[in-house]
């Protein structure tokens, strides 16, 4: 193990072949399509990633589907958006969030093949904040419609803005900061979490975090409108003082309104320090590379890239760019070593394996109440989706030394495969409408379903990072699709005629054993890893 | 399969004063309910592909019309083995541990299982058997899925429980069969194959990448086995067992050691599947210049050999009174061989149960053989499989009628196939009705065919099939009293031609040819 090749920031520049195009989906998109897999090979590198590295179109926001249910007496009808409205009461917020939640899921499910709905995850793990504790689900939509416009833009203008989102205003106490009773929770934040991080080069002080907190006094929000202030009259004026790692930099206080200037300025000293790139750099590797930052990797990749993400004054695309497109991220050694996180592991199945949804038009509610059945999916894998479990994000990004095998416990990982069980043989039902997965339709839409061998050859190819023994494939080819019998042609008689001639018996038998199939794969270690 | 049926059973025995004095009945006023836990296990073994029937049970009494049929494959005559089970038929030369069972009594033979209308595809006629659909009828659940779901609904919630803590039902091979899949969750875990098991029990594993995802596989495969729910007490069963005998290395005996083992390590599972391939043999399954060699013999010495060293391996393992075996095939192959020393898909064949318990007869007459067979001809079912099936509730997991239908759905004839006094039967034998007990006349018909039969009370069903084993008319089965019947059919839209008129009542079954003029 450790047997990494030269580690180095340089472009990939040996054969860009399907195999590396599909390590390099599903680092950066949530679960691969298979039209977007199909549209991409062939492609050289600097094509797909100028494909995957940009931003997706917004989307329509989260609508009322809950009107059946709950009646949303803010005057929002069904189909129309709630996130403008007024809070209504704690019922109707209730199902807004579930709103939200299954909105979320559907813009993953249905995601353009970029990594932009991926860096929204990335950013909520590295912003966190919890819908359970501000409890109000327009904060919610706004807090994620703040990620989701920087989350490929520019890093500095990102940390003000989170800064003054009433969701984290909410969740940090910054709207319970003011100059005779400060609180220092988002002051400590934002330097420990959100920009600077806990690296041995990081060496802020206490007095630092009295500082910035005194710099944060008086930002409030409001609820009814949504929106964050600034409130003179509760702002600390004298002038902050910072320690010998700012050098001894003094923010001198402002009168009145011109208070805002001194959040300026302590970002910008906050962003003088080179720790502050690196320290993103590396959230970024844990994320999406590997846990396992080695002094190499700290030397030859993590610095360098943190000085192409400062020479780009933080601007969060190019360097993504140059980080994907490097001979490290194809490294032999770094594929399919991450566990994927619950929400990879559900999106990942319903993006390959991908259902028939309600009409939407005509099931609104449906269409909400299955892919939010999904999003409890996750939950159940110890990932909620608005709700990571403290500010730290989630724990499998940060806490030494298991990472990402933490989500995979006695009780997830039953979880799990109950899940990809369920999802293939029976789909989720509400209300007679049905989110059901048909493997005959998926089955041809592969290259030449007919031969057992290329069946099974591309499924697994397409199912798993890491090959799959030869052995098994055999055995599972023979058990299953050939229910036993020497002969592949069996199978390719059976297949043939049920694309022919269809009809109960031979539909039914495809299917069976394509969902015996399916079900095996998903069930086995290998899947757990991308 | 419940317990409340053997107490019934026992109890209706009780009211004879010779029981009364059995010290079963001393037994009875201290219940323990482990004594009276039906302990019962059934190995199933599948033979994959579609099993020669006709070349593994030989009808010598129609010696010559057989080695017409199927000239380049057929056995010699002075090859097969004789067993004591009945004169009229003998076993493949390789089954010679097979015959050796048999004439310890500890086997059985039912001639020509089947169902009507059969189906020639693998897989059809493979889900047919395993649902116990009918022919044309598509079923998710399995037969024995079912039945593990009648003393099982909730499974898998709450299970392993410490009432219930094995799997109910054990699959070795990579996916569970249909046959055990309940009517909402498989009720069967697998034991994806030997090499996994034997990983299980010594902690060893499969190699993994040497690479990061090397790293984290193994992870994942650790916490994958500690979740397996089942994983350690099939270990710990494994464990206690630190000896058994000696088993051939062929594929189907290395799968019976690990149920022999499972079995004897305590294991509470009822029921096992396991498996033996290659069966499918459309050409060369046979050497020609001896015919006694090749794939089918070689199949054939897999399975006789690998069951007589597990019925071994169960005695000295001190198991054997509760595990009942039984052989089946999805379907047999044509009467008539084909030119590349092979058969075709076909539709009845033999099966075969062993243990300490069977009843050691054989059930069946032997398969007729014309003097000039077609290349179509099939041979027609003595036997519905379901009525096996029914037979194994009834006879060795003591289930009642209606457990009976409810996992069948409909009522089928039994027969004895296990000693009646497992469940709790009066075991004496009844006088055997002698003689045939079926005649239809007039022979050759025109359009009304009347069938004359002796029932001796039960369940009596009459069936007319075509040479394919297809039923042209609708079926007859109601209980009859015990005597003698008479019935009329209007057989008029039948083409002229042969077919087959089937009556069965119990464990007694008859076909006689027909001919309409």
């Amino acid at each position: 193990m450790k047997a990494y090749g030269p580690i180095s920031h340089e472009k990939f520049t040996s054969t860009f072949d399907d195999d590396a195009l599909k390590h390099l989906m599903r680092r950066t998109l949530i679960g691969i399509k298979l039209e977007d897999f199909r549209k991409f090979s062939g492609q050289g590198l600097d094509q797909v990633i100028n494909s995957i590295f940009k931003e997706s179109t917004s989307p329509a926001p989260p609508v009322n589907h809950y009107e059946s249910t709950v009646k949303d007496t803010t005057g929002v009808l069904l189909g129309q958006t709630w996130v403008n409205s007024t809070y209504g009461d704690g019922t109707i917020n209730s199902r807004r969030r579930q709103s939200l939640k299954s909105w979320w899921l559907q813009q993953m499910h249905f995601q353009a093949p970029t990594i932009h709905e991926k860096m929204n995850l990335f950013w909520h793990n590295h912003f966190a904040t919890e819908v359970n504790v501000y409890d109000d689900a327009r904060m919610g939509y706004m807090y994620l419609s703040t990620i989701r416009k920087f989350a490929l833009g520019n890093f500095k203008n990102f940390v003000k803005a989170i800064t003054l989102e009433p969701a984290m205003l909410n969740y940090l106490n910054g709207n319970q900061n003011t100059k005779t009773a400060p609180d220092e929770n988002y002051a400590r934040e934002l330097q420990e979490l959100f920009t600077l991080g806990k690296g041995p080069n990081s060496k802020y002080t206490e007095e630092d975090v009295k500082s910035a907190a005194k710099v944060l006094t008086g930002y409030r929000y409001t609820r009814d409108p949504l929106k964050s202030y600034f409130q003179a009259d509760r702002h600390d004026i004298t002038d902050k003082t910072f320690s010998s790692f700012y050098g001894n930099k003094v923010i001198k206080g402002y009168p009145g309104d011109f208070a805002v200037n001194e959040l300026d300025e302590l970002i910008n000293m906050i962003f003088e320090k080179e720790e502050v790139s690196l320290y993103i750099i590396r959230r970024l590797y844990v994320f999406f590379f590997y846990y396992d930052i080695t002094p190499e990797i700290e030397a030859n990749f993590i610095n360098p890239l943190a000085k192409v993400f400062r020479d780009n004054k933080f601007e969060i695309l190019p360097v993504l760019k140059v980080m994907f497109s490097s001979k490290h991220f194809f490294d032999a050694e770094l594929r399919g070593s991450i566990i994927k996180s619950p929400i990879e592991h559900l999106i990942g199945t319903t993006k390959l394996l991908e259902p028939n949804w309600p009409i939407y038009e005509s099931f609104i509610n449906e269409y909400y109440l299955l892919a939010n059945d999904l999003a409890t999916v996750s939950d159940r894998g110890q990932q909620v989706l608005g709700d990571p479990p403290s500010v730290a994000g989630w724990p499998a990004y940060y806490q030494a030394p298991v990472y990402h095998e933490i989500w995979i416990n006695a009780s997830t990982f039953p979880e799990r495969t109950k899940f990809t069980d369920n999802y293939i043989s029976k789909g989720y039902k509400r209300n007679n409408q049905s989110l059901l997965f048909d493997p005959i339709s998926f089955t041809k839409k592969l290259k030449d379903p007919s031969d057992p061998v290329k069946l099974v050859d591309e499924l697994t190819f397409l199912l798993f990072q890491i090959p799959i023994s030869s052995k098994l494939k055999t055995k599972l080819k023979t058990d299953i699709l050939l229910a036993g019998q020497a002969s592949d042609y069996y199978w390719t008689e059976l297949w043939n005629e049920a694309m022919q001639k269809p009809n109960n018996n031979n539909t039914s038998m495809v299917t069976s054993r394509l969902k015996s199939l399916l079900s095996y794969f998903l069930a086995l270690p290998e899947y757990q890893l991308i | 399969m419940k317990r409340r049926n053997f107490i019934k059973n026992t109890m209706l025995g009780a009211i004879t004063p010779t029981f009364l004095s059995n010290q079963s009945l001393w037994a009875m006023g201290n219940v323990d309910q482990k004594l009276l836990e039906n302990e019962n296990v059934l190995v199933v073994i599948q033979l994959n592909g579609g099993n020669d029937g006709l070349n593994t049970v030989i009808p010598i009494n129609q010696y010559g019309n057989y080695k017409n049929a199927r000239s380049n494959i057929a056995l010699l005559e002075n090859k097969i083995l004789k067993i004591p089970q009945s004169d009229l038929i003998g076993l493949h030369p390789s089954l010679k541990n097979l015959a050796t069972l048999m004439s310890e009594g500890k086997g059985n033979i039912i001639q020509d299982v089947g169902y009507p209308n059969p189906n020639f595809s693998h897989f059809r006629a493979t889900d047919i058997w395993h649902t116990a659909s009918n022919s044309n009828e598509v079923l998710e659940s399995g037969w024995a899925g079912r039945l593990l779901a009648l003393d099982h609904p909730n499974y898998p919630e709450g299970y392993p429980s410490s009432k219930y803590p094995d799997p109910l039902s054990i699959q070795i091979g990579s996916v569970v069969s249909t046959a055990l899949q309940g009517p909402l969750y498989s009720m069967g875990m697998s034991i994806s194959d030997t090499t996994n098991f034997y990983n299980l029990i010594e902690n060893a594993d499969e190699p993994v990448p040497n690479t990061l995802a090397g790293k984290e596989l193994d992870y994942l495969r650790q916490v994958s086995k500690q979740t397996n729910k089942y994983s350690e007490t099939i270990k710990a069963a494994a464990l206690k067992v630190s000896q058994q005998k000696t088993y051939p290395n062929l594929s189907l005996a290395s799968q019976l050691k690990i149920v022999a083992r499972l079995i004897a390590g305590g294991l509470k599972t009822k029921i096992y599947y396991v498996n033996l391939g290659g069966f499918d043999t459309h050409s060369g399954q046979v050497v020609t210049t001896d015919t006694s060699t090749g794939t089918h013999a070689n199949l054939m010495a897999n399975l006789g050999d690998s069951i007589k060293a597990f019925q071994d391996d169960l005695k000295f393992l001190g198991v054997a009174d509760r595990v009942l075996g039984m052989t089946y095939s999805e379907f047999g192959r044509r009467i008539k061989s084909n030119a590349s020393s092979g058969t075709d898909h076909g539709a009845a064949a033999p099966m075969f149960f062993f243990g300490e318990k069977v009843n050691p007869s054989y059930f069946g007459k032997p398969t007729s053989i014309s003097a000039s067979v077609a290349n179509n001809d099939n041979i027609p079912m003595q036997h519905d499989f379901r009525s096996i099936y029914a037979s194994i509730m009834k006879y060795w997991f003591c289930s009642d009628s209606v457990e009976m239908k409810s996992v069948l759905f409909q009522n089928f004839d039994t027969i004895p196939l296990v000693l009646g006094s497992v469940c709790g039967y009066v075991t004496a034998t009844e006088p055997e009705l002698t003689g045939t007990r079926l005649k239809a006349f007039p022979n050759p018909f025109q359009e009304t065919l009347n069938l004359n039969f002796v029932a001796k009370g039960g369940q009596s069903s009459i069936q007319i099939l075509n040479m394919n084993g297809q039923e042209v008319a609708p079926e007859i089965s109601e209980e009859f009293e015990a005597g003698n019947h008479q019935i009329s059919l209007n057989l008029s839209h039948l083409q002229s031609g042969i077919y087959l008129a089937r009556y069965q009542n119990e464990e007694y079954q008859e076909v006689v040819r027909i001919m309409k003029k």
